[in-house]
């Protein structure tokens, strides 16, 4: 077969330059600015209908932006067909050729490119997947995992500049799931190519992820390392989409040396000045569960702390999560990490003080829309 | 499953005990259900299909009470069969030939049709599949007298060609060419639906993944879609090449006498020559062995999995 002739090579970062998507009034992809290093595992973390599959279709060039540019190093890419980018896409539902063996559907890209050893491409990057043996066997014979890793192999066999993942682990049970997910991460460092990983499971994306950009709306809410966006998330939706947060709002009414004061629903809290995201008038303030402690006694020393009454006890094993309702009326949730020779014992009814530290405060701006989205997700 | 399994080791494998080996008594029951599900098609099967059958094969090899035409009496006579086949040869030529060509051009027209059903129309797809289906509220041979006329010597058609000079012969009907468009025109619906059932049911991300995967798109339509969409094919042309190969209204009222096909001779041999039945029997038997054992061969050759 004959080569592409409008085929680009191009190294380098993906840059997405003001990149919008408009279907009719609806702006899936908004005014989207991003670079992803060369290099490096990249996910692209939202709930449902947020655009980040729609922003992975235009990298791979299976939609056309309805503004902006997409480029790969100083290549240009805008316009251009799918089947002239350095560019392959690991499909939600595999989408591998049903007429084809395994090991044609894995040869299919280096054939198309001309390659006089595609035969041997395939079965060495079969290899590298673990599924050399199903090589003659046919999609419809193998399990979901076993397709999952074909399809993973007919992308990578063309060393292509950005392999994208498009939810590529949806379709599998828990366990596999998680196997697949250190198999994916230990590829990506073998081979070194940059991997968009598209999700909605953060959990998922924060274990594979060198840098995670979180996506609502069509837009990048916050970007970061897995570590950095848990520690101090920047708004109330990345708050609540990335692990689970305490929330309350109110207004700042102090300063405290680098600290901030605020006053929120009858309880004044501290927050350090660099982990506030806003830093006077109406704020949202939040720590994370796992960071409250649940006494029987008010707390001695320093840390903010709150009075509440039990609600609800779960044992999850290596945790115990109580919901505790504030006087405010709010219901904080903490997690107690199962430790202690003697257990807390505590029940429903039981008067409890809540406490924490204010290092692990932070203040996002009041998004009440994102609230509300949050409180009905978990109600 | 796998959860459950891990949340409650030991009750997993009580569990699967029971569910393992069922009770006798319920296993037994449930074997028989498949055959009574079968019985009453397979009735029918029997009393309007199999008996009929094997009563033709007996008459196929029956011969003629000498001097008293129209009777017979029971024989094996394989006379009848090379008769068949020696006498009506270029009947059963010109029925296999015809029957190919109208599968070609059926092919031709269907397989764009179908495509653009399935992946072009939007909301113009359910008009169109009604306009493909809607000829089958006419009867069969209503349709074909229609084309009579469209295709009449003062019709439309052929005085516009023959006043542009461009009908070398100077009519349409009565020609091995009006038979074989009849054939086309009255089976293009079984040619066109399972392409489109076929074409329909594809997976569009598979197709894009043959575009992501540097395969343009005559490349994509070559490599990916139309493998495809061949079970739709195979049976689109079998259901159009077996009953037009058996077809003998159009030949009947399109072509001239040199364009019988062998329906016209079985049904002649039957209901217009006196002692045909024997023959005609045979006729139909040879016929049906033929059409068999085409279809043996194309499916073998060309055949996926879904259809062996």
């Amino acid at each position: 077969m004959a080569t592409n002739s409008g085929f680009r090579e191009a190294t380098g970062d993906l840059r997405l330059e003001s990149v919008t998507k408009a279907f009719g009034d609806f702006r899936a992809v908004d005014d989207l600015d991003l670079v992803v290093p060369r290099g490096s595992f990249f996910a692209l973390l939202g709930p449902s209908g947020c655009g980040k599959t729609t922003t992975l279709r235009m990298v791979a060039g299976l939609e056309q932006p309805t503004s902006g540019r997409i480029l790969i190093g100083d290549t240009d890419l805008t316009g251009s067909r799918p089947y002239e980018r350095p560019v392959n896409t690991v499909f939600q539902s595999y989408a591998l050729f049903p007429h084809l063996t395994i090991r044609d559907n894995v040869a299919f890209g280096p054939k198309r490119r001309g390659q006089k050893d595609a035969m041997e491409r395939a079965e060495e990057t079969l290899r590298l997947v673990e599924v050399d043996h199903l090589a003659a066997r046919k999609p419809a014979q193998l399990s979901g995992g076993q397709q999952q890793r074909v399809a993973l192999a007919r992308a990578l066999v063309n060393r292509p500049e950005v392999l994208l993942l498009d939810e590529p682990l949806g379709a599998l049970d828990l366990k596999l799931r998680r196997q697949l997910q250190v198999e994916l991460k230990r590829i990506q460092t073998e081979v070194g190519l940059t991997f968009i990983h598209v999700t909605h499971d953060q959990e998922e994306a924060m274990t594979m992820a060198d840098t995670v950009a979180v996506m609502n709306h069509g837009r990048i809410e916050q970007m970061g390392a897995p570590a950095d966006l848990y520690d101090l998330p920047r708004t109330t939706f990345v708050a609540n989409f990335v692990g689970r947060s305490n929330l309350g709002t109110g207004r700042v009414v102090d300063r405290d040396g680098d600290h901030l004061v605020a006053e929120i629903q009858g309880t004044k809290v501290k927050v350090p000045l660099a982990r506030a995201g806003v830093t006077d008038g109406e704020v949202t303030f939040g720590v994370r569960p796992e960071k409250v402690r649940v006494l029987r006694q008010p707390p001695e020393t320093g840390g903010d702390d709150v009075k509440g009454i039990v609600l609800d006890v779960s044992f999850t094993g290596v945790a115990t999560e109580y919901l505790v309702r504030l006087p405010s009326g709010a219901v904080w949730s903490c997690y107690e990490q199962n430790l202690d020779v003697d257990p807390i014992d505590l029940h429903r009814g039981d008067d409890v003080w809540i406490s924490w530290n204010p290092a692990h405060a932070f203040t996002v701006p009041v998004d009440e829309a994102a609230a509300k989205a949050a409180a009905e997700a978990t109600a | 499953m796998s959860a459950l399994a891990h949340v409650g080791g030991t009750s997993g494998t009580t569990g699967a005990g029971p569910a393992g080996d069922a009770p006798p008594q319920e296993r037994a029951g449930r074997r028989w259900l498949p055959y009574l599900l079968l019985l009453p098609g397979g009735l029918w099967l029997l009393v309007f299909f199999v008996v009929p059958l094997l009563q033709l094969f007996t008459v196929s090899i029956q011969s003629q009470f000498p001097g008293y035409p129209g009777y017979y009496y029971r024989d094996v006579n394989f006379s009848n069969y090379l008769r068949a086949l020696t006498d009506f040869a270029p009947q059963f030529g010109r029925s296999l030939l015809f029957a190919a060509l109208a599968t070609f051009f059926a092919f031709a027209l269907a397989y764009p049709l179908a495509y653009a059903m399935a992946f072009k129309a939007g909301r113009w797809r359910n008009i169109m599949l009604i306009a493909v289906i809607a000829p089958f509220f006419t009867s069969f041979i209503l349709r074909t007298v229609a084309w009579r006329q469209i295709l009449a010597d003062d019709g439309p058609v052929a005085s516009t060609l023959n006043a542009l000079h461009l009908l070398p012969g100077g009519r349409i009907t009565e020609t091995a060419a009006a038979v074989v468009a009849g054939l086309t025109y009255n089976f293009l619906p079984f040619m066109v639906l399972p392409i489109y059932a076929s074409l329909e049911r594809a997976d569009a991300r598979v197709i894009e993944a043959g575009g992501d995967l540097y395969a343009n798109g005559f490349t994509t339509f070559r490599t990916v879609t139309l493998p495809m969409s061949m079970p739709g094919v195979i049976a689109g042309t079998l259901l159009t090449f077996i009953p037009a190969a058996g077809d003998y209204v159009n030949a009947e009222l399109l072509g001239s006498d040199g364009d019988k096909m062998v329906g016209n001779v079985i049904d002649s041999q039957f209901f217009r020559v006196l002692g045909g039945f024997p023959t005609a029997a045979a006729l139909s038997f040879t016929l049906m062995a033929l059409i068999l054992a085409m279809v043996f061969v194309y499916i073998r050759r060309f055949g996926t999995e879904e259809l062996l």
